[in-house]
């Protein structure tokens, strides 16, 4: 296994007066693809949120490449943020730049390359996700799944030792969920980078990642290698799996007995 | 009652931090100002923005109201038979009062509620936080150009609404009335002064476009990320806006006027 890019220990971490992630141990090394699964409102954002230095761990130590999660100052993390790439669940593309525009950004606001040395870079990145021909088009000109292709080439502009992935597979048609998701790995293995994939999309990640950590209302309650999360017992993983309407998480949002409801309803 | 004066006390602590935020927001634009001046293109593109895209409505309301400066003013003044005043009344109306603040409040309509959607947008679909997830801080690059583009347009939106205004009084006064050209322009120069009226007024508009823009920023910046948060943050850009320049030229023109 590659060094330790990112390490979680006994992390609790959340908004205001709200703890939304508990306990978190969770570990990721070079040239592995992770992917961290959960329901809607599970908290698996937020544990994105927290490897980019977004929110700051309650308890609990973390290191994301070498840097110190706690207390951090607004240049440590911009510090550690150059050194990453963040695909967001829509792509987040610039609306006023068109697509060459958007790649070039990092590239333009972070380095003092010249002109020509970012044109190709932008080409070479473009390359990389099948969109060299779409420089010129606008983000609202561009499908769903195209806009995630350049978002993810932007997202590599600069080479970044860390991907993270928010949601890449939402609402994407088959082919599409299946070039980002052969994106995912292949770009990751020839950065020699390491990733982290929030999804609730099963199939589709299993089939890429290499690991995998199961969040259920701010816990990691299962983890594995694919292969031992589609063999698991665990009642959790089990239904998440295998889609099954009810189980422990409940298909009803908690309320008061239907017959009491009923009866009150009455004049 | 007791419920009303909690309510009253909810609605004044929200209020006071809201001003709060606002404050401290202004603190991070200002110093947050260093990448605008470096880097001229990013002011060049705000400024063509809210000012340039501002230019026809504003010299178009200026020439109204300038002819109807010229008809209201003529049809006071010749009742005390002091008609060849028309070139004085015009410009000092205008320089001291009207341009500075109809300007602002055209400017807080067209570019300021511009400014709340397209910042309110950029929040809704996570422009800014990819920005600043990316390394790069969105106050420095998106906010603080749009906030000095603001405060240097609107002083020369004010002067074009006023220089604009002041042919129209010209053409209803002179060319249309018959008041003697010559007397239209030498009454003009002898009642404004430029200490007083002139670079009053200038300020004036400069303060209006820290008002105007900073409200309008703040509220973009501070809405929901949903289609009702922006358009809920455009309104209140342009009702407060509104009230906060009215507010403030009865208090500046209490401070500059009074007294003299």
């Amino acid at each position: 296994m590659g060094e330790t890019v990112a390490e979680l220990r006994g992390i609790a971490a959340g908004y205001g007066e709200r703890v939304v992630l508990h306990e978190i141990d969770f570990a990721l090394h070079r040239g592995q693809v992770v992917a961290i699964m959960g329901g809607s409102g599970s908290g698996k954002t937020t544990l994105l949120r927290l490897l980019t230095g977004q929110i700051a761990p309650r308890q609990g130590t973390g290191r994301v490449l070498g840097m110190s999660l706690s207390q951090m100052s607004q240049r440590d993390r911009y510090r550690l943020r150059r050194r990453l790439g963040m695909l967001f669940q829509f792509g987040a593309l610039f609306t006023d730049l068109n697509v060459f525009e958007n790649v070039a950004f990092p590239l333009r606001e972070h380095t003092q390359l010249p002109e020509a040395m970012i044109r190709d870079l932008v080409w070479l990145k473009l390359e990389a996700v099948g969109l060299r021909g779409a420089a010129e088009l606008f983000p609202a000109e561009l499908s769903g799944g195209m806009a995630r292709r350049v978002a993810l080439a932007r997202a590599v502009a600069l080479d970044p030792e860390l991907i993270l992935y928010d949601e890449p597979f939402a609402g994407l048609d088959p082919i599409s969920l299946a070039t980002i998701g052969t994106l995912i790995r292949r770009l990751n293995d020839a950065l020699g980078a390491a990733s982290v994939v929030v999804t609730h999309d099963v199939a589709e990640s299993l089939a890429i990642v290499d690991y995998v950590y199961f969040v259920s209302r701010g816990r990691i309650v299962a983890q594995g290698t694919p292969d031992a999360i589609r063999a698991a017992q665990d009642p959790f993983v089990r239904q998440f799996v295998h889609g099954e309407i009810d189980g422990p998480a409940p298909f009803h949002y908690p309320a008061p007995p239907l017959i009491r409801q009923l009866r009150e309803a009455q004049p | 009652m007791i419920s009303a004066l909690a309510r009253l006390g909810q609605f004044t602590i929200s209020a006071v931090t809201r001003l709060g935020l606002a404050a401290r927001f202004l603190v991070a634009i200002l110093v947050q100002s260093g990448m605008t001046f470096r880097r001229v293109p990013l002011l060049v593109r705000d400024l063509f923005f809210t000012g340039f895209l501002s230019l026809v409505i504003i010299a178009v309301s200026g020439a109204f109201v300038g002819l109807v400066l010229g008809l209201q003013g003529y049809d006071t003044l010749q009742r005390f038979g002091s008609e060849t005043a028309l070139g004085g009344v015009v410009a000092l109306s205008l320089l001291r009062e009207l341009g500075p603040v109809v300007a602002a409040l055209l400017f807080a309509s067209r570019a300021g509620s511009a400014m709340a959607a397209e910042i309110g947008l950029m929040k809704a679909t996570e422009q800014l936080e990819s920005m600043d997830v990316m390394a790069i801080n969105p106050i420095a690059r998106v906010i603080a150009p749009k906030f000095w583009a603001g405060v240097i347009a609107m002083p020369l939106l004010a002067a074009l609404f006023s220089a604009v205004g002041i042919l129209g009084g010209w053409f209803i006064g002179v060319v249309v009335i018959g008041v003697d050209h010559g007397t239209f322009w030498s009454q003009m120069q002898n009642a404004v002064d430029f200490e007083t009226d002139v670079l009053n007024g200038v300020i004036k508009s400069a303060v209006f476009g820290v008002i105007v823009t900073w409200i309008a920023l703040f509220q973009g910046w501070g809405c929901l990320p949903t289609a009702e948060g922006v358009s809920r943050a455009i309104t209140k850009t342009v009702v407060f806006a509104a009230l906060a320049v009215l507010a403030a030229d009865f208090i500046l023109t209490a401070l500059m006027f009074m007294g003299r």
